[in-house]
């Protein structure tokens, strides 16, 4: 196994971790928004798709590398306005009318 | 190589990027600073893919740009005009769109480079977890669409089948790794998803918060993997920064999935392969009679009562009666009674689903109570109206043999009296009679929930 690899295994490692400390005791409140939330942030493979799309060398990888970065914006622009529009509900200085958008 | 400096700047704008992250999901889970928490990870996000963009090496810029055009314009509006009530279908295809990218990133990667074996080891397995995702996220949004029918669909030896499907499916990618032959990549792939859809089809609407929340946590192992298969390419500091975002969403996510079930007392395997709701209790009888109310009496009742309780459910959520809900509460604070919000951790179709509901409305959340705080409150309580919720109320989870025996339960039965809000006299999403609505204090109160506390309102202002 490549060197790299290994690397990447022990960030993995690290990462649980993190994952786990960082949302153990949310309250019941924010499970929506962590969820959704959290759905954005694996919009991180939009990175992912760019880099497959821009490295693409024929026809067929071409079009299936579009589909890629197509769903990976989506994810990414979807999960942001998604998760923003459920906490501006959520925050305290603007309760009253027009939250609801 | 790339000219050195740029891949540098790069790197460095990704370890910005992780950090951020990781304090936006830390802030996320706070009240108080949760906000902040998207604004960061949403200016780390738009910081990496800005810094993709001049990863040396790169072509095929006008696809890239279509392709981020289409798509961020595209998310963006979906969820802008859609309507707060069907969030949770929205969250379920915006994960999907995620696994589904990486499913095809990982398709990419195969048909570029299929020969090194650990490479394109990790990206099918990458594959199989992002076909599964994508094609069970996609049947849980027809589902809370309302373009399937939300009551399990139970196909004749499932299990088997399902089995088989996910076993030959497997062996078709190991096969095509073992061959260097890209041809075998079809099968695999077809496979995969059809095995996310049969794995997602028996699975009912109640229980789709288990359902969003696992899928959303398997993206993020979908979308690490990728970033192991990208690591030893060229352009590897990319799949780092996957690396660690996906780890941290597939841990994250899975501890909340556990969460969600344990809140059902029920195993995550339990869930997906139960086929729950699909078969109904037989063999017990519930002693009593149905007692219906009319509203003028329960605005009576309540107009009177020290402390009401409400505890909402689907059926709120449905009639999108969380308007009319806060009316409600708002009347009876001014004449005096103390209204408290029982919020059960699974009632709706996604975690946190009535919070966000209520939060719509500008019902401050201090007056919202998870299950453990409410509980202890319903003996002194004088009236627990519950707005179509069902089996998260019913008391047939203290009764031994019961399917949903040993679930922890909202307590309502406690209470001096309750009114319960229903469409009509069938039965909740779990099949099995509801022990409460047969219970002395208890009411009935049909109609659609919009309508009737609408009713309520009316009858307290007329009264007033």
């Amino acid at each position: 196994m490549a060197a790299d690899l290994w690397t990447a295994l022990f960030i993995a490692l690290l990462a649980v971790f993190t994952g786990y400390e960082v949302i153990s005791r949310v309250p019941v409140l924010l499970h929506t928004p962590l969820m959704s939330g959290s759905n954005f942030i694996h919009g991180i493979v939009l990175v992912g798709a760019i880099v497959a799309l821009g490295l693409a060398t024929n026809p067929v990888e071409q079009a299936i590398g579009l589909v890629a970065v197509v769903m990976g914006a989506l994810n990414v622009t979807g999960g942001y306005v998604v998760t923003e529009r459920i906490l501006a509900m959520f925050d305290r200085s603007k309760q009253k009318k027009g939250g609801a958008a | 190589m790339s000219p050195p400096g740029v891949q540098d700047a790069i790197n460095a704008v990704y370890v910005v990027a992780v950090l951020v992250f990781i304090l936006g999901l830390k802030a996320l889970s706070g009240p108080s600073t949760a906000r902040r928490g998207i604004l960061y990870a949403g200016i780390a996000m738009l910081l990496a893919v800005i810094a993709t963009f001049f990863s040396p090496g790169l072509s095929n810029f006008g696809l890239i740009a279509l392709g981020v055009i289409v798509g961020g314009l595209g998310g963006w509006y979906w969820a802008r005009v859609v309507k707060m009530t069907a969030m949770p279908q929205m969250v379920a295809m915006f994960n999907g769109m995620g696994a589904g990218a990486a499913a095809a990133i990982a398709a990419v990667e195969l048909l570029s480079n299929l020969s090194d074996r650990a490479t394109a080891g990790l990206s099918i397995a990458g594959a199989i977890i992002g076909s599964i995702s994508i094609a069970a996220s996609v049947i849980a949004f027809l589902k809370l669409q309302g373009w399937l029918p939300s009551k399990p669909i139970v196909l004749p030896a499932r299990q088997v089948v399902n089995t088989a499907v996910l076993g030959v499916g497997v062996a078709f990618g190991i096969y095509a790794l073992l061959t260097a032959v890209t041809v075998w990549l079809l099968p695999f792939f077809v496979l995969l998803l059809l095995y996310g859809i049969l794995l997602a089809l028996p699975i009912g609407g109640a229980d789709m918060p288990v359902v969003i929340s696992l899928t959303n946590a398997l993206t993020g192992v979908a979308v690490g993997l990728d970033g192991f298969a990208l690591v030893n390419g060229p352009l590897g500091d990319a799949g780092y920064a996957m690396v660690i975002a996906g780890v941290l969403v597939g841990s994250a996510g899975s501890l909340l999935t556990l969460l969600m079930a344990r809140a059902m007392n029920r195993s995550i395997s339990n869930v997906f392969f139960g086929a729950f709701g699909a078969t109904e209790e037989t063999g017990v009888t519930v002693q009593g009679q149905l007692k219906p109310i009319v509203a003028s009496d329960v605005a009576v009742m309540m107009a009177y009562a020290n402390q009401v309780i409400i505890v909402p459910g689907y059926g709120m959520a449905v009639a999108q009666a969380q308007q009319k809900v806060k009316e409600l509460a708002d009347l009876l604070e001014s004449k005096g009674v103390s209204v408290k919000f029982g919020i059960h951790p699974v009632a709706g179709r996604m975690p946190g689903h009535m919070n966000v509901l209520l939060a719509e409305v500008g019902i401050s959340y201090d007056k919202l109570f998870d299950r453990d705080e409410i509980n202890a409150e319903f003996p002194a309580t004088d009236v627990v109206l519950v707005i179509g919720a069902n089996d998260v109320v019913n008391p047939a989870a203290h009764r031994q043999g019961s399917p949903i025996y040993g679930m922890p339960i909202l307590d309502v039965e406690k209470a001096k009296s309750v009114i319960v809000n229903k469409r009509g006299q069938g039965k909740g999403f779990a099949g099995i009679e509801n022990d409460l609505f047969y219970r002395e204090n208890c009411h009935m109160l049909y109609g659609d929930a919009q309508k009737a506390i609408g009713d309520i309102v009316s009858e307290l202002k007329k009264a007033a």
